[in-house]
């Protein structure tokens, strides 16, 4: 039988591929910052795997990856954050929130009514 | 197979049908819903890997704001839904995308799988140095004394990221309220929650944030809590996000930071090194920032959140 932490590593190892898988097939951008998110979440994943295979010392992991996922997924949160409001922004000012391009023109006039 | 383990597969099965349901669905709204009950599965996984500090952490910012974030933006976006499920990758894209999703998480499986035995830790070396520091919270050492630095410019890159929201304002708006006015029934269930919950809330994230000294808990998850509190009226229409333009906002935001910075310095004349606290002191002066990051923190958590500037001053 997998050990806990081996099985959280490979479910690790899916959230990264169905993340990346999301990030270059889905063309809106909200659900590639979705799918972002999920390869993010599988990077954190993974190092807690590999911080529960250090327990040692009484710990019953090792305490420095822990301390550096929170800062992680704080960090993370920031960047989310970022290009949400990234992308309201878009919303805002070409009334439309795809990024397949064609609408500089458009954009830049939105801007100056603004 | 024990009952432990077999709680942790059904996790990790469920995380990952989850986490492919909000990649492949058509529907925006149910892939954020779906986003939001992945992260609170994974608050739970992190409790099966004994991280306890990391649970909460996810579970308050990881779940709880970056869901609400993502709702938010789902529900303002949704008139461009019907055009945008028009576009669509191509099948070659497709097919390609899957074979390289694959290779990468089959590379990371077989890493996991070839991990080195006994792993590196640096458990034995925090264990010896933590009663020099006076707290019983091995996490809350590592981010305030052995990994101080990464604290300290995480705490910068929080209000970075704002300064970077804020700076999307059309220039008309500079200066304006974030975010549009929020309306909700007045008689309403969440109307009445955002008067009921606060004051609770508020005693729940002091307290985590007291007691993260000794056990699990700390100032991220602290602030989160008392963020929401403040987002849960903001959310009703009982209160409005204050102007941007406000110098005691700007001053709170800086002012966590800046301590850190200054009592950071400060060691490298009493203690030897920068970031470094004197013998007898690290208890007291590791309080004292996070007391004034906690301002901070609560701010700049609950600004991103409701957004850049969208209404004037007047």
């Amino acid at each position: 039988m997998m050990s806990v932490p081996t099985l959280f590593g490979l479910c690790a190892a899916a959230l990264v591929g169905f993340g990346l898988y999301g990030v270059i097939t889905n063309p809106q951008p909200l659900r590639k910052i979705l799918a972002f998110n999920l390869i993010g979440n599988g990077a954190f994943l993974l190092f807690g795997t590999i911080a529960r295979r250090g327990a040692a010392a009484g710990f019953a992991g090792d305490p420095v990856p822990h301390g550096l996922l929170i800062t992680g997924i704080v960090v993370a949160f920031s960047a989310t954050a970022l290009a949400i409001a990234l992308l309201l922004r878009l919303f805002q000012a070409t009334g439309s929130a795809t990024i397949a391009g064609d609408q500089p023109a458009k954009a830049e006039a939105d801007d100056r009514d603004a | 197979m024990t009952g432990a383990s077999a709680l942790a597969l059904v996790l990790a099965l469920l995380l990952v049908s989850i986490a492919a349901w909000t990649v492949v669905t058509r529907r925006t709204f149910a892939a954020v819903e779906g986003f939001v009950a992945y992260g609170l599965l994974l608050s739970i996984a992190w409790v099966a890997l004994s991280a306890i500090d990391v649970a909460l952490t996810e579970a308050a910012i990881g779940s709880g704001l970056t869901g609400v974030l993502l709702i938010g933006a789902a529900a303002r976006l949704r008139t461009t839904e019907a055009a945008l499920s028009t576009e669509r990758a191509g099948a070659l894209l497709r097919w390609l995308a899957a074979i390289a999703s694959a290779v990468v998480a089959g590379a990371i499986a077989v890493g996991v799988l070839s991990l080195p035995d006994p792993t590196p830790t640096l458990a034995p070396a925090v264990a010896e140095h933590l009663p020099s520091i006076g707290l019983g919270n091995a996490v809350t050492a590592v981010l305030l004394a052995y990994r101080g630095i990464d604290t300290l410019l995480e705490s910068i890159v929080v209000v970075f990221a704002l300064i970077g929201v804020w700076s999307l304002a059309p220039d008309p708006l500079w200066g304006g309220y974030p975010g549009p006015r929020q309306q909700a029934d007045p008689n309403g269930i969440l109307a009445y929650l955002a008067r009921v919950l606060p004051p609770i809330g508020v005693i729940v994230g002091l307290y985590i944030f007291w007691v993260g000294a000794d056990l699990p808990g700390g100032k991220f998850q602290g602030a989160t809590i008392l963020a929401a509190m403040w987002l849960l009226p903001m959310m009703a229409g009982l209160a409005d996000a204050p102007p941007i333009s406000r110098t005691w906002l700007r001053i709170l935001l800086v002012a966590g930071p800046l301590l850190f910075i200054a009592i950071g310095f400060a060691g490298a004349l009493t203690a030897g090194a920068v970031l470094a606290y004197p013998d007898g002191y690290a208890k007291l002066l590791i309080k004292v920032i996070e007391a004034a990051l906690m301002p901070t923190l609560t701010l700049s958590l609950a600004l991103l959140m409701a957004g850049a500037p969208e209404r004037t001053m007047r």
